[in-house]
């Protein structure tokens, strides 16, 4: 039945973990050969695994686990998926229902733990329902705002015959979100479009999760009007990084002309991004003096951080189509004079060059190490995962995206652990491309035990670990705000990467001179089977730009230079 | 653009308060919640706002249509509008929530509590109470020659000033329902 039920949704792969409770899903997998079943290590690997393969296809991702700690080791997977909005659905097995309640072995509360971190979630109670049920569950996981779904089935429900119900016949009426825009709002932000004298696109993660047509309206709406545009961590890829009127990433870490022309800008849309404090500093003195459009499908969004002056609820391919129509049908006209002194104004501030950084000397920066990787990596058929911290911003900095669905990273619940088996999620959907995992070594370690998934099903993840022997963000906010008390920030008793790679049966590699890492980078590249590359960079680097928690855009930290008063007395740990 | 300054193993510039500071008056609202009769839907709600830090002043829950399964969860909120908006808009997102009215902004709303009183005391507060039971509507639904219950309809706010004049006559204990409000009018 739920094997039957995956098919009729299309489901190829599903990555999961036996146990107890799912054996009765796990004789009927065993038993058939449409749907490729990936062993992982541990449940959170599953997860995380399935997030990846829905990020970079745009499917909905499935994972199968165990009842009890199957099902809690799950959690943080689901979180992850639900603050960055990935459609993904995990089905979890369950004690039998007569037992259900009676604190038995492996029983878990799961509906209940999960309420709090998926968009939706079910207990399956009847085999004649559960077809259902399932359908549903993809159904609410991919339309509206996507997000993770989970199907908790006890083991006689498993057991037990029911009558099924195909996916055409199940009702979706349960859940229909609005997704076509307020055409008079839509009117409204055309209309401050063509007036604008500073206008920009600040671009999330909802173009992508939109589908690739959002992506391709965006750039032509982009390249018509001149509008230069900014993007989210989540966002990158819609726009591509080449093009004439990308700023980069904005925020925290974001590129010094992206938040500026966020700060001083007359017109602000906002395309399916939700004003995330990484993104909007101190609020009270966020873009002071724009209108703000906002466009989401999630009624939520809006109004929930930044009034929005031009609120539009809908899906950004729908909304974007008729922007362009009534902006067409209008006469295509933009102030077309103001913005080029705007674009010049950026061109100011690009000339600051915020991703400056000198490479000299012996020691690895990891800035360089990245560039490297993207210079020698760029031309390939890439997917890029990350850990989370100094790294995931480094690379997002330095690494160039092209096309959405490309670039796979942990951004709103900024989970350490998840770039690992992203990564195998990744390539198991797309085997014949280059699937990178730009990691810090800390993270790395967290889900390190995926190793071994990768090696058993021959998929040829590179983790690319820059390791500094410090988990680098916690220390730079340590230098920056505690005073350089570097409480338990880092990494003693670190494993040789090598060996360990070898230990499973992968390969290793380790780079510690500059004039040797685009060899190395190239020997990465060219091994057919996964790699782990240890990559040795300078500890102390801090991640600039930065803007500090709780300051507006244009207080950013620009470098060493800016923050000299903070870190001479520290001179003894810098280098 | 000037560096910025931060001072060594200052906390100031911490700032993990990271919450807007929208500063418009609280105000209260009674929101209206229909929902599938299913199990757990009360938890969604109610874990809503626990997770999210929102008030619940009151709520009441019951099913209204049988046939439809559909229940009636009634809450009274504050909030800034903002914060009322907000709410608004995340209940509108669990799925099995059909409909959310604010029947505070959405005109006129009738807007009703139960509530039993236990009241004890003998003599000249005993007949108090009484007399004042009497000018509230409120009923005797149990006597003894020391107490009475009452049974009081209406407002939250009738309620609360009869729970006032009894205090001082021998209240025990309360129990309310919690409101529930229908909209005027045909609609």
């Amino acid at each position: 039945m739920v094997v039957q039920a995956l098919k009729d949704q299309g489901v190829d792969t599903v990555f999961g973990y036996p146990g107890g409770a799912v054996l009765p899903i796990y004789d009927e997998i065993f038993q058939q050969n449409d749907i490729r079943h990936i062993l992982v290590r541990h449940e959170q690997g599953a997860v995380h695994a399935a997030e990846g393969y829905a990020r970079s296809t745009g499917k909905v991702g499935v994972a199968l686990v165990t009842s009890g700690p199957g099902a809690t080791n799950a959690v943080t997977g689901l979180t992850d998926a639900l603050l960055d909005s990935i459609p993904i659905l995990v089905l979890t097995g369950q004690v039998p229902t007569f037992m259900i309640g009676s604190d038995a072995f492996q029983e878990a509360d799961t509906v209940g733990i999960t309420r709090p971190c998926t968009k939706h979630n079910w207990l399956a109670k009847d085999t004649d329902t559960l077809a259902e049920t399932l359908h549903q569950a993809f159904h609410v996981a991919q339309s509206g705002r996507p997000g993770p779904v989970l199907v908790d089935i006890p083991k006689d429900v498993q057991f037990a015959n029911g009558t099924y119900t195909a996916p055409a016949k199940s009702d979706t009426t349960i859940y229909e979100p609005q997704t076509k825009g307020d055409i008079t709002a839509i009117n409204e932000l055309v209309e401050a479009m063509e007036k604008a004298e500073r206008p920009v696109f600040y671009t999330g993660g909802g173009v992508i999760n939109s589908g690739p047509k959002a992506s391709k309206l965006l750039r032509e709406l982009v390249e018509a009007t001149g509008i230069p545009i900014t993007s989210t961590l989540m966002g990158l890829g819609a726009y591509p990084a080449s093009g004439e009127n990308w700023l980069g990433m904005l925020g925290m870490h974001g590129l010094y002309e992206a938040n500026m022309a966020m700060h001083d800008c007359d017109l602000m849309i906002n395309i399916g991004a939700r004003f995330d404090d990484r993104i909007t500093g101190l609020i009270s003195a966020f873009s002071p003096n724009s209108i703000k459009a906002h466009i989401d499908i999630d009624p939520s969004s809006i109004n929930k951080v930044i009034k929005a002056d031009i609120p539009i609820v809908g899906d950004v391919e729908s909304v974007l189509t008729d922007i362009l129509k009534v902006w067409k049908a209008r006469g295509r006209t933009v102030n077309r004079d103001a913005i080029a002194n705007w674009q010049s104004q950026i061109s100011d501030w690009r000339k600051v060059e915020c991703l400056k950084y000198v490479q000299e000397g012996k020691v690895i920066k990891p800035q360089y190490a990245l560039s490297r990787l993207e210079a020698l990596t760029k031309e390939h058929d890439r997917y890029i995962t990350t850990e989370v911290g100094q790294h995931q911003m480094w690379a997002a900095q330095y690494l160039g995206f092209e096309d959405p669905n490309r670039w796979m990273t942990s951004g709103g619940l900024g989970t350490m652990g998840y770039g690992t088996p992203a990564s195998i999620g990744v390539q198991v959907a797309h085997p014949d491309s280059l699937v990178i995992n730009v990691a810090g070594e800390a993270s790395w370690l967290m889900n390190m035990q995926e190793m071994g998934t990768a090696v058993q099903f021959r998929l040829p993840v590179k983790q690319f670990i820059l390791n500094n022997e410090r988990l680098g963000m916690v220390r730079q906010w340590q230098e920056l705000l505690h005073g350089e008390r570097y409480s338990h920030s880092w990494s003693e008793a670190l494993p040789d990467f090598v060996k360990l790679a070898e230990a499973f049966g992968a390969k290793g590699i380790i780079c510690s001179d500059p004039d040797d890492l685009d060899e190395a980078i190239i020997e990465m590249i060219n091994y057919d089977g996964p790699v782990i590359f240890d990559c040795l960079v300078e500890k102390h680097e801090n991640c600039f730009p930065m803007i500090p928690s709780g300051k507006p855009h244009n207080e950013m930290l620009l470098g060493e230079a800016s923050t000299q008063g903070v870190i001479q007395a520290g001179g003894a740990v810098m280098v | 653009m000037a560096a910025l300054k931060i001072k060594k193993g200052s906390t100031s510039h911490s700032a993990y308060n990271l919450r807007p500071n929208f500063s418009d008056e609280i105000e209260t609202h009674t929101l209206a919640v229909l929902v599938d009769n299913e199990p757990g839907v009360l938890a969604r709600v109610i874990g809503l706002f626990a997770g999210r830090g929102y008030n619940i002043e009151s709520l009441t829950v019951a099913e209204v249509d049988h046939t439809g399964h559909l229940s009636r969860i009634t809450v009274v909120t504050t909030g800034t509008p903002q914060v009322i908006e907000q709410i608004k808009a995340q209940l509108g997102r669990i799925v099995p929530v059909h409909d959310v009215h604010d029947l505070t902004v959405e005109g006129a709303a009738v807007e009703r509590e139960l509530a039993l009183f236990k009241v004890a005391g003998t003599g000249d507060k005993r007949v108090e109470a009484l007399r004042l039971a009497d000018i509230f509507r409120a009923n005797a639904v149990d006597s003894t020659l020391e107490s009475f219950v009452f049974e009081l309809t209406g407002t939250p706010g009738k309620i609360d000033a009869f729970a006032d004049l009894m205090r001082p006559l021998g209240l025990i204990e309360v129990a309310r329902t919690g409101v529930a409000a229908l909209s005027r009018g045909a609609e």
